[in-house]
């Protein structure tokens, strides 16, 4: 039987985003930004937008592939699909699934993306007034725990207590994100440096470990990556960046009801970092930089400890912002800007950016970069990461 | 325990929909009773409702009243009002209670507490039935309040 993997069979060809927004702030409607970045990511890629062949994208995106496919004349849809979960947590999923499909033949050439006007619809953090709260939320929301942050806070309090994790280290988490950023033309809070005593100037959005600082903004943009087979790939005009390892999904019972995941301080990536890194045949130490999805700076933590990049005995030594940083830091991370600080367009900016990385062409580039992982949304369920490289790293 | 208090959290906040597979539980706390899924098949429990045991895979689930005590997992102190409702009543403290004694079912409610108060992970709780009588339908929350002595 031959090896089952998507080791080195696919790569990413192509990638595009539009400009950024603040909140609110985007003067196309999301549909639109969606058109934008995939008809980038295939300018990109020297392909044809016509000849795109399959759609996948997650968080219940709102620009469906069969209407991108109608509205953008593509000749044949042969793929589309949509990852179950909320926000970020299947942005590595999508690129997976684009990827099973291109190296199984059902189709040739499929986009994953992300396209997200969040000022046009409903807002993060702020719950609808009137209606009943039904399901799981009849025993949260009426306790008055309604928003992402606080369906994920207890992990935090209780993974960081157990192991006498300082808050110093998610301030090193937020400031590296917001230190990338400064040099990042699209990225929306350039100009807007954070400082250690700007940070602990802000206002508590829950105590005891999340200040506004650990917190993801909410921005409008899309984002997409445009995948096809390995070969097809190497006829391209950018040198190809490769899928080495994808992974997806949760361990036993995370999505359990009421906060009753048996492993509940988890970030949820335990059995899926050990599926990502076993495809890639990989790990931690082969990294060269670090994409990890910032919803809340806790959320970083977990996601780093369960992906053996930080060890929690030494969490507060490691999590320091200069071993953060492109310019000497040991693992140089978010390196345009992250969700906090480039644009929360829910993880697919970071996946374009481990591709600039592997072609030498970021704005903060890391010198050589052979291996980039992205390490999808944490806490949600299903959680997804993957982990990209050059011919290099084959 | 005690059936009679002040409200946590103000009036105007999402009320509880009773009805489906959780109403044993609400009729339950109306009579200030802790009542959970117990499955008649394997004599386990578990938290929140499902339409099958996790463990064992029978549909046959029952419901049995538990000791209304636990101790905190974890916590959390929001100050940002996440609801109109919230608006100057923040900081209030929400509460992770395991219960030992129940195969350790995690429930959520608020901790009755001041807004400075020091919350310790592992600190035993005890259930304070709060009962909203003027809504339409009637309910009742469970709240936790550090246990004396």
């Amino acid at each position: 039987m031959t090896e089952r993997t998507l080791r080195g069979k696919v790569a990413i060809a192509g990638i595009g985003e539009t400009t950024y927004y603040k909140h609110g702030q985007s003067p196309d409607a999301e549909f639109k930004l969606a058109l934008q970045a995939i008809l980038a990511a295939c300018k990109d890629a020297g392909i044809d937008p016509r000849d795109v062949d399959g759609f996948a994208s997650y968080g219940d995106d709102r620009s469906d592939g069969p209407r991108l496919a109608a509205a953008l004349g593509i000749k044949e849809l042969r793929f589309s699909n949509m990852h179950w979960g909320g926000g970020g947590g299947g942005v590595a999923a999508s690129v997976a699934n684009a990827a099973a499909a291109v190296h199984s033949g059902m189709a040739n050439c499929v986009i994953a993306f992300r396209s997200l006007a969040q000022g046009q619809f409903a807002r993060y953090g702020r719950s609808r007034t009137g209606a009943a709260a039904m399901g799981d939320d009849a025993f949260l929301a009426p306790y008055g725990l309604m928003s992402p942050a606080q369906r994920f806070a207890m992990k935090i309090t209780r993974f960081m207590t157990d192991n006498g994790i300082r808050h110093e280290a998610l301030r090193a988490i937020a400031m590296a994100s917001y230190h990338h950023a400064q040099n990042n033309p699209n990225a929306v809070m350039r100009g807007r440096p954070l400082t250690a005593e700007k940070y602990e100037a802000s206002r508590w959005i829950i105590e005891p470990f999340h200040r506004l600082f650990d917190c993801c903004q909410e921005n409008d943009g899309a984002g997409a990556v445009l995948v096809v087979p390995a070969d097809h790939a190497k006829d391209l005009p950018h040198k190809p960046v490769y899928l080495l390892g994808a992974a997806q999904g949760g361990h036993h019972r995370s999505a359990a009801p009421v906060h009753n995941a048996p492993d509940y301080a988890s970030a949820h990536f335990k059995t899926v970092a050990k599926n990502m890194w076993d495809m890639a045949r990989l790990g931690p130490k082969d990294c060269d930089v670090v994409q990890a999805y910032e919803n809340f700076t806790g959320g970083v933590l977990l996601s780093l400890v369960e992906h053996g990049f930080v060890d929690p005995k030494t969490a507060n030594e490691q999590l320091v912002l200069e071993n953060l940083l492109v310019s000497g830091g040991k693992m140089p991370m978010n390196t345009s800007g992250g969700n906090l600080a480039e644009c929360y367009m829910h993880g697919l900016e970071m996946v374009n950016e481990a591709v600039r990385q592997l072609r030498g062409t970021a704005i903060n580039q890391v010198a050589g970069a052979n291996v980039v992982a992205v390490l999808g949304g944490p806490m949600v369920t299903p959680v997804s990461s993957l982990v990209v490289g050059t011919e290099a790293a084959l | 325990m005690s059936t009679t208090m002040n409200r946590v959290l103000p009036e105007g906040l999402p009320v509880p929909a009773q009805d489906g597979l959780a109403k044993p539980y609400w009729e339950g706390t109306r009579q200030g009773r802790l009542v959970i899924q117990k499955c008649r098949g394997c004599g386990k429990y578990q938290w929140g409702p499902e339409w099958i045991c996790h463990r064992c895979h029978s549909f046959d689930l029952g419901w049995e009243e538990v000791a209304p005590k636990g101790r905190i997992w974890s916590w959390q102190r929001p100050h940002h009002p996440v609801h109109g409702a919230l608006n100057g009543h923040t900081p209030y403290t929400i509460v992770l209670v395991e219960l030992p004694h129940a195969d350790s079912v995690r429930m959520v409610g608020n901790l009755l507490c001041g807004p400075t108060d020091k919350v310790v992970i592992g600190a035993k709780v005890e259930a304070v039935f709060e009962p909203h009588d003027e809504a339409d339908p009637p309910y009742t929350l469970v709240q936790w309040r550090v246990q004396e002595g």
